[in-house]
């Protein structure tokens, strides 16, 4: 049997569900349902430790960096210059080199800002950086970043946390058709189906986090997203049927009484 | 005395201490975290440095996020 990684950068990967460690009721429930998704990386965000509680746990005190690969996020910077400086800081506290990047745009739509992002991807790929980039599922803007050295293309399927699926699959389908790089689909995916969908039209992974956090059971349902993901990747694997305008039947008209 | 800001809030330090020390005086020596000193990364290696009078520090961790 061939062996189906999902390779990023160096680095192969046996699932390809990549899953948000955020929105979690609390770090039991993120730790249950993060083990239950088969994941083997995580997205993180960089904030102020709290230093007037120290005894506070902490996210590393259940989910092992050991265990899981823990990809830095830039959520909720607007401009390239906040982007990278939680990078490097991130880079100076985990001491790898594979991040995500996302420069948002607009509040309340959380579309990214290309312009920003395709100059922090320049910036952090020359500073040795292997970068996964957050984008709109425009394909000339996702050339564009696989040009600067994106190691994966990450396009939008709807907005952040809107849960409202894939919104254009052409133009999913159009990015997949033209990257050389991974293409995984992040924000909007809102339940396992989209997920899979994704999967049909090629993309070589999902980002997941609020359609398994905000589920009524988010480990129930991230072990669905498991599911889904692997039953999509099979699906383009193994090659879909033609579609046909009219019925044909499946039983032969030979023999009929 | 020296006044600084850790984490936009501020501090007054009694003593002259470095930053490996104000790291230990919050339980962070076991935790993976970064410190910015005055908008520039401090690496592990200059934790010996002393603070002094309007430093402004940051110590981040990695938290949960999307």
């Amino acid at each position: 049997m061939i062996k189906d990684y999902l390779k990023i950068s160096n680095k192969k990967f046996k699932s390809r569900l990549i899953v948000g460690t955020g929105k979690y009721k609390n770090f039991k429930q993120t730790c249950d349902a993060i083990s239950s998704s088969g994941a083997e990386i995580v997205t993180v965000a960089v904030r102020r430790v709290n230093i007037l509680d120290k005894k506070k746990p902490m996210l590393s005190d259940y989910l092992s960096p050991k265990k899981y690969l823990y990809l830095p996020n830039t959520a909720g910077c607007y401009n390239s210059k906040e982007a990278l400086r939680t990078l490097r800081l991130a880079r100076e506290m985990g001491g790898w080199n594979l991040v995500k990047l996302e420069v948002l745009g607009d509040k309340r739509t959380l579309y990214p800002n290309m312009i920003e992002t395709i100059n922090s991807t320049k910036i952090l790929v020359k500073e040795g950086f292997k970068v996964m980039v957050y984008c709109s599922d425009d394909p000339i803007q996702a050339k564009i970043l696989e040009d600067c050295g994106a190691s994966a293309i990450m396009p939008l399927a709807s907005p952040i946390g809107s849960g409202l699926g894939i919104q254009n699959k052409i133009n999913i389908s159009l990015i997949i058709k033209k990257s050389k790089v991974p293409v995984i689909v992040d924000a909007g995916i809102g339940t396992a189906s989209d997920a899979t969908v994704a999967m049909e039209l090629g993309c070589d992974g999902v980002l997941i986090n609020s359609a398994i956090a905000m589920a009524r059971d988010p480990t129930m349902m991230a072990k669905s997203f498991k599911h889904a993901v692997k039953a999509g990747r099979k699906s383009f694997l193994a090659g879909r049927m033609k579609k046909n305008f009219f019925g044909i039947a499946s039983s032969p008209k030979k023999g009929l009484i | 005395m020296a006044k600084i800001q850790i984490n936009g809030k501020k501090v007054n330090l009694k003593n002259t201490i470095s930053i490996l020390e104000l790291v230990k005086k919050y339980k962070l020596t076991k935790k993976a975290v970064a410190i910015e000193l005055n908008g520039k990364i401090l690496p592990k290696a200059k934790y010996k440095q002393l603070l002094k009078d309007k430093d402004i520090i940051e110590i981040v961790h990695f938290i949960g996020g999307g």
